[in-house]
């Protein structure tokens, strides 16, 4: 355990104007190909989709709003592992809260939890109980939005022990529980396995997908259905891990330069995965998805935020699990939480789950997609009040 | 005009849309001008850590690209180099396809239609078309000449997007246009074809679907349609190529993921910023040439811009990445198809997958030459243009001896 040393400092997000008159200059002169062979969302983002996007992003988005929506949450920064960390941090309102740090993944940000934070600090003031009220802390991963980059890659393996230090050294939290979705989960995982004494227990909205490369000889027929349907997953939506793992590089540097090129490649995912009957703006309004770019283009980490991606296939299948195995410290002993949304991108069976955690709450949810905090933070709110509800009695 | 901004140089109506018109590419000062003001603002951002091209197109090396195109690289040259080939368009079925057609002055020249993949162009040939057209060689190939064309293939370059009639097999239609072009068009009843990358599956389209005009096919790849097998179904240095194959897949293939099921979460970032459709670019020139890591042993500067500019300001790196889609979702070719013409094979030892075992290649191919290359990768006509040409010339030149004589 490192050395105690506080280093959180308020922050506010304030993007200097030189970068929004650039995005206006860039907007305004965006280069829209042609074409007469329309195919709506299967081969990619809708290109008339992409149009109407800009042109409200060019005309009407207005970032000074947003970002005063965003500064109503309390930001810090805080070097932990000599690297800058972004997180909101707010407090609980009720007897006892619990802290909870909660973790976002690919293509999204903090703002992934804006809408659930509220739900989890206030319960009283939204149809819940005082006594289920959160101390809540959501970090931008390192390499994300206001976080800096790890300082060298293969950084992924650590971030768990990163975020630890975050709750424990600098807030100073001896018991916390952990939440998370996507990348989020990896890094929850991680964090409950090699700091199961601090850990309470963790909420996951799936089972990371790396479980899957290590095909164990029992499977049962949901599993195998499980197993094909992540590498159908693969092999027909997984394009974008591919090339964020292999050739990162390739892609960044213009995601970087061109702003509906950014947009292109993240609002594509959110239409795909969540729960919108092909209408993405059924889940998210176009000031959402814009200001979930804006936190990538205005920080220009598109090209770091494929760390993850990278260092998994740069360590392969064998180390990464290696990796993960070293930081297992024998059984996973932390009370696991699932909730599983319909539309999600992966829906595991139980008893899968049952092979990598002490599984305490399965629930499968009625409605919403991978962005569950952000479309159903009601459900997901509930969900977490409920399982973490004994564990707070058992912590007394 | 194609999107309003780049006068390509349109052809007057005409009562015969197919009847060749002539055609000269004009990129107006506007393209170039926004082209320069795009890349001075390039943003550069926070990259990964620089290591070179291990993890993608290096940073520095594109730097180094985007410098040379604002200050160094002057497109006016190659333009008017490009318009000293004799260049036209034909509508066919609505497809205006634009096209190279360089005549031999010898009258019994053996027609031979040139098929480019991606991301190259019909630029691929530029070299090799006087070698092919105008020999010059004192070698026991003699004279033998060829009338060389070399379209603009559907999707990309000065031809653009084609409207299909239908979403079934796109390279199949593709082929029969190619096809009309040859006979319909420039009134060739027997003529030869040669290609690689995208062209080979093309050829193959030829070769299957009208062996009564192909006389041969010389390829540079199998075309990745043969792949698609069932390994244990094939003895073990087959499977071991395609295990090597799948190997190198997964390490450098998802360019191939993203270009057959999100070409357009891409295609919105390359058409808007150069420096982005560079960097996608060359970081397949780069893995895929003969040159030991770096990319200039192969191309100049010039020749890689050269090449980059016929996507930017045609516009067509979304619709060339498109095919890829199109075509996956409605396959033209299985690896139960089989060429019956004579096929010859010249197999560049640093081309994608390496080079296959000829019993592999025999299963979808009729193979009448094999020549393992001493050098050169995937462009080959681009890279080792003297290699190429004379294989080319040495496999038609028998064949048409062959062909004449029955």
């Amino acid at each position: 355990m490192t050395q105690t040393t506080i280093t959180a400092q308020p922050f506010y997000v304030d993007v200097p104007n030189a970068t929004l008159e650039d995005l206006r200059a860039r907007l305004e002169q965006t280069r829209f190909a042609d074409t007469h062979d329309e195919t709506g969302w299967e081969a990619g983002g809708d290109s008339a989709f992409l149009r109407r996007l800009a042109e409200y992003w060019r005309t009407e988005f207005d970032w000074r709003a947003r970002e005063e929506e965003l500064n109503r949450f309390a930001h810090f920064r805080a070097t932990v592992d000599d690297v800058k960390i972004h997180f909101i941090h707010e407090r609980g309102r009720g007897d006892k809260p619990l802290p909870i740090i909660l973790t976002h993944g690919f293509p999204d940000s903090f703002l992934r939890f804006t809408k659930l934070i509220p739900l989890l600090t206030d319960p009283a003031s939204h149809g819940g109980d005082a006594s289920d009220a959160f101390d809540v802390v959501v970090p931008s991963m390192p390499g994300f939005g206001f976080s800096d980059p790890p300082k060298s890659d293969g950084t992924t393996f650590h971030i768990g022990s990163m975020l630890h230090s975050l709750m424990t050294d600098e807030l100073g939290y001896e018991r916390y529980g952990a939440h998370g979705g996507d990348w989020g989960s990896t890094v929850t995982e991680h964090l409950a396995r090699s700091h199961p004494d601090s850990v309470v227990g963790i909420h996951l909205t799936d089972v990371p997908f790396w479980h899957t490369f290590r095909k164990p000889s029992d499977l049962s027929s949901a599993e195998e259905t499980h197993l094909k349907r992540t590498t159908d997953f693969m092999m027909k939506e997984g394009a974008y891990a591919a090339i964020q793992g292999t050739r990162p590089q390739t892609l960044a540097h213009g995601l970087n330069d061109s702003p509906i090129g950014l947009a292109a490649w993240l609002v594509e995912k959110f239409q795909r995965w969540s729960d919108n009957n092909g209408d993405v703006e059924s889940r998210f309004t176009l000031d959402e998805l814009l200001t979930n770019v804006m936190l990538y283009w205005t920080t220009e980490t598109i090209g770091t935020s494929f760390m993850p991606y990278y260092d998994f296939t740069n360590a392969g299948v064998m180390r990464w699990m290696l990796e993960t195995a070293k930081q297992w410290k024998g059984a996973c002993k932390v009370p696991a939480g699932f909730a599983l949304f319909p539309r999600d991108t992966s829906l595991p069976p139980r008893h899968w789950a049952q092979r990598f955690y002490d599984v305490q709450r399965w629930t499968p949810m009625p409605r919403g997609g991978h962005f569950a905090a952000f479309e159903e933070p009601e459900l997901l709110a509930e969900d977490l009040r409920e399982f973490f509800r004994p564990l707070r009695a058992a912590m007394q | 005009m194609r999107n309003g901004e780049c006068d390509l140089g349109v052809p007057f109506h005409t009562p015969d849309p197919m009847k060749p018109e002539s055609f000269q590419i004009t990129v107006t000062d506007a393209v170039l001008d926004d082209l320069r003001r795009r890349l001075s603002q390039t943003r550069w951002g926070a990259a990964l850590p620089d290591s070179g091209w291990d993890h993608g197109t290096s940073p520095s090396y594109l730097k180094e690209v985007v410098a040379y195109w604002m200050s160094g690289y002057d497109w006016r040259i190659h333009e008017a180099a490009l318009n000293q080939l004799p260049q036209f368009v034909s509508t066919i079925d609505g497809a205006r396809i634009h096209f190279v057609h360089q005549r031999s002055r010898d009258a019994h020249a053996l027609p031979l239609l040139l098929l480019h993949g991606w991301p190259d162009s019909f630029y691929r040939f530029h070299k090799v078309i006087p070698m092919l057209a105008s020999p010059n060689r004192g070698d026991n190939i003699g004279d033998f000449a060829f009338d060389v064309v070399v379209p603009s293939l559907p999707g990309f370059g000065f031809t653009g997007e084609v409207m299909r009639a239908s979403r079934e097999q796109p390279n199949r239609q593709y082929a029969e246009l190619l096809w009309r072009l040859m006979t319909e068009v420039l009134g060739y009843r027997r003529f030869a074809v040669a290609g690689g990358d995208g062209g080979s599956s093309l050829a193959q389209l030829l070769a299957i679907d009208h062996p009564e005009s192909v006389i041969g096919i010389h390829l540079t790849d199998l075309a990745w349609h043969a792949v698609n097998v069932e390994p244990s179904t094939l003895p073990k240095h087959e499977r071991e190529y395609l295990e090597h194959g799948k190997k190198q897949f997964m390490q450098d293939g998802a360019y191939i993921m993203v270009q057959t099921t999100k070409p357009q979460s891409l295609s919105p970032a390359l058409n808007d910023s150069p420096s982005a459709l560079a960097a996608w670019i060359l970081d397949r020139f780069h893995s895929w040439c003969d040159c030991d890591g770096n990319i200039e042993r192969s191309f100049t500067k010039d020749e890689l811009l050269t090449n980059i500019m016929i996507y930017w300001v045609t516009q067509t790196i979304g619709s060339s990445m498109k095919t890829y889609f199109d075509e996956t979702r409605s396959p033209s070719l299985t690896p139960k198809d089989h060429v019956n013409v004579p096929v010859a094979l010249a197999l560049f030892p640093k081309d994608i997958a390496g080079v296959p075992p000829r019993s592999f290649a025999e299963r979808t191919l009729n193979v009448q030459r094999w020549t393992e290359m001493p050098r050169g990768g995937h462009f080959a006509a681009w890279e080792e243009p003297e290699l190429y040409a004379n294989d080319v010339t040495t496999f038609f030149h028998e064949l048409h001896a062959t062909v004449s004589a029955v």
